[in-house]
């Protein structure tokens, strides 16, 4: 028999008696400001957030922070800000050198400030990631209460590879202290458009 | 411990050669070493205390808390009596999305499974993000005796593998180490100047140095921490980014699960992701919860679903409901056996209450100290986010244990010789006099290093009179 044959028919003999999944509720809730909860978690957990009107402004904003010739991707087009728009990205380690990823969210989650990120959002799987910093846009309507309620939006869609991205990547192996920047970007911001 | 200052320097940085791998002794043995340094028992105490409290702060946050509990733990009730329903349906979504799958009975044909991949890549060098289950499997070793060098991507994991020690914690596995020694220790290994232990500056040294890893290898592993059986994706979750980053730039993933990872609804991730964290260290989630369905355009995806004695301890009625376990460690940050003995003690890859309830299902003899390690308080059943009967089943073991014969010797003589006075008055009464007599006219037969009662205390005044002679003299009509 092989191996599967045998795990498979080992747990079938060892199981318990069926015992029913749960009712599930999604805790109607909490928060009499989402946009509110969502920015001071966001906070909390090392993010940056802006409310802005619309992409100048955002643009305005990273120009600020980005003066140096550096190099951006985006997914969207920021009028004044020097940055590839939607490149076609071949093999992922060329993203080495990548200083500043700007993609846009339509899912974001109040109660621990994470943004839904998918493929098509991503360009390229590594981008999030490898980029030295990443900057999110998204709809004010875009935030939703808890995590029921994110994957209540999410439902049967199909995606090769989805996450939620909560704040900079973070470690505090050393003593317990709280670093910013692991392995991952070293800042992460949302642009709530309202 | 391990003394870092006396690390040996010929230790190649990529390799894994522990000190502590071969060890036979038991958790009160490690223990007592651990506890000669009594400052650095403190200091473990309250850094994991402080997280408990930092769980606590988190889960109170949340109204409906002990409801989430309630519905995750049915939920993993329902995976348990449906498994192998489960698996199936697993293996045909994920085949279907193009992932390979593939099955290990044990930790043996897990790591040949791993090394016959690489193998047919022609890979010798491998990135690994955290994974409980290689570790159970010995899977670095494994790999490196055969020519293939794997470097553990966490921060955590990376100074251990450095310093050639386990992780000492599931969560935070280096959480037994003082700055001060990682900063020698990245002194000596990775050149950063002497006398620095700042963990900004550490955390950016270590990420220059990863950086070139995660860029130059070609094959990367990595735990899962959820797996959906109705659309064949698995969630891995890190504050890192470390297994999205070795992942995404790999030609091949490979990504290894214990069979009972498996969960039927994506729906049902609501329920763990908001557990999880706040159970583990006080975040509202983790920075990263990545959801795998495909491999990318050009990759190879492997889950490779790990037996290894879980269909064996699923048919054990008394102990099968520890396959719940989602690897949060609160119980261990509660435990006020492990914030004192440390991790190590428990030589295990899963250490603290939860391991002690597990190790036992794959080696009896092995690992019968450990259930012994505890205090049956109870604090770790009170904080499971599945609502595992933690300090029961250590109860359960025990006496299974005795059974089985497996009760260390002294153990067994003292408990027989219990059993006998305490089944003789007179014997009884007797042992309760010589006692007193003794603890007052001569206390050093007793207070001395042979007695472990007067470990860490002093023994107590004894009493003029027993009970019995107190209870003959006031209550006599």
């Amino acid at each position: 028999m092989s191996s599967r044959d045998a795990i498979i028919s080992r747990v079938k003999q060892n199981q318990p008696p069926p015992s029913p999944l749960p009712q599930l509720t999604n805790y109607d809730q909490h928060y009499e400001d989402l946009l509110q909860q969502y920015i001071s978690i966001l906070r909390f957990i090392g993010g940056e957030a802006h409310i802005v009107n619309s992409y100048e402004q955002v643009a305005n904003i990273l120009r600020g922070s980005f003066q140096e010739a550096t190099r951006i991707i985006s997914t969207v087009e920021l009028t004044g800000l020097a940055a590839e728009i939607r490149p076609d990205i071949g093999d992922p380690h060329e993203l080495e050198n990548v200083e500043l990823f700007i993609t846009t969210s339509n899912l974001a989650v109040a109660e621990n400030g994470s943004v839904w990120l998918r493929d098509e959002q991503l360009l390229a799987r590594a981008l999030p990631f490898i980029s030295q910093q990443l900057a999110v846009i998204l709809p004010k309507e875009s935030i939703v209460a808890t995590m029921h309620d994110a994957y209540d939006v999410i439902g049967q869609a199909r995606y090769g590879y989805a996450a939620f991205v909560a704040g900079p990547s973070k470690t505090a192996d050393i003593e317990q202290s709280l670093v910013l920047g692991a392995h991952g970007p070293k800042s992460f911001t949302a642009f709530i458009l309202v | 411990m391990s003394d870092t200052t006396g690390a040996e320097k010929r230790a190649n940085a990529g390799t894994k050669k522990r000190k502590m791998g071969n060890s036979v002794q038991d958790h009160a043995t490690l223990a007592d070493t651990f506890n000669k340094d009594e400052e650095r028992v403190e200091w473990h105490d309250n850094t994991l205390w402080w997280i408990r409290q930092k769980r606590d702060k988190a889960a109170h946050g949340i109204i409906e808390w002990e409801e989430l509990r309630e519905t995750a733990s049915q939920i993993k009730n329902n995976v348990l009596s449906n498994l192998s329903e489960y698996l199936g349906q697993f293996e045909a979504r994920a085949k279907e999305n193009g992932i390979i799958i593939h099955w290990a009975a044990d930790a043996k044909e897990h790591n040949e499974i791993v090394h016959g991949i690489l193998q047919r890549l022609s890979i010798n060098r491998m990135i690994k993000s955290k994974s409980m289950l290689t570790e159970e499997c010995h899977l670095n070793e494994f790999l490196e005796q055969r020519g293939v060098e794997v470097i553990d991507s966490d921060l955590g994991e990376r100074i251990v593998q450095l310093a050639e020690e386990p992780p000492s914690h599931i969560v935070l596995p280096c959480i037994h180490k003082k700055k001060e020694e990682i900063g020698q220790l990245f002194h000596e290994k990775l050149g950063t100047p002497a006398g620095n232990a700042d963990p900004q500056f550490l955390t950016e040294a270590a990420r220059q140095h990863m950086r070139d890893k995660f860029l130059t290898r070609r094959a990367a592993l990595t735990g899962v921490n959820f797996a959906v059986a109705e659309s064949g994706e698995f969630v891995v979750c890190t504050n890192e980014g470390n297994a999205d980053i070795g992942a995404h730039l790999a030609d091949v993933h490979i990504a290894s699960m214990g069979i009972e990872k498996i969960i039927p609804e994506r729906k049902h991730l609501g329920y763990f992701l908001r557990l999880l964290t706040r159970s583990a260290t006080g975040q509202p989630i983790t920075t990263y919860s990545s959801h795998f369905s495909t491999p990318r355009a050009g990759q190879e995806m492997h889950v490779i679903l790990v037996d290894n004695g879980r269909s064996i301890h699923l048919g054990k009625p008394d102990f099968r409901n520890s396959l719940k376990c989602i690897r949060c460690a609160a119980c261990m940050n509660t435990c006020p056996v492990y914030r004192r003995s440390g991790g190590h003690s428990y030589h295990t890859a899963v250490a603290g209450p939860i391991g002690s309830i597990l190790a036992p299902n794959l080696d009896m003899r092995k690992y019968a100290d450990l259930p012994f390690a505890s205090t049956l308080c109870g604090s770790c059943s009170n904080v499971c986010p599945v609502k595992i009967d933690i300090h029961d089943q250590l109860y359960k073991w025990r006496q299974v244990l005795v059974k089985e014969g497996h009760a260390p010797a002294l153990k067994k003589a003292g408990m027989q010789g219990m059993t006998l006075t305490l089944n003789n008055p007179g014997m009884y009464r007797f042992a309760g006099k010589a006692g007193r007599w003794f603890m007052r006219n001569v206390p050093f037969v007793l207070n001395n290093k042979m007695n472990p009662w007067f470990k860490q205390r002093d023994m107590p005044e004894p009493p003029k009179q027993s009970f019995t002679d107190w209870y003959k003299k006031n209550r006599k009509p």
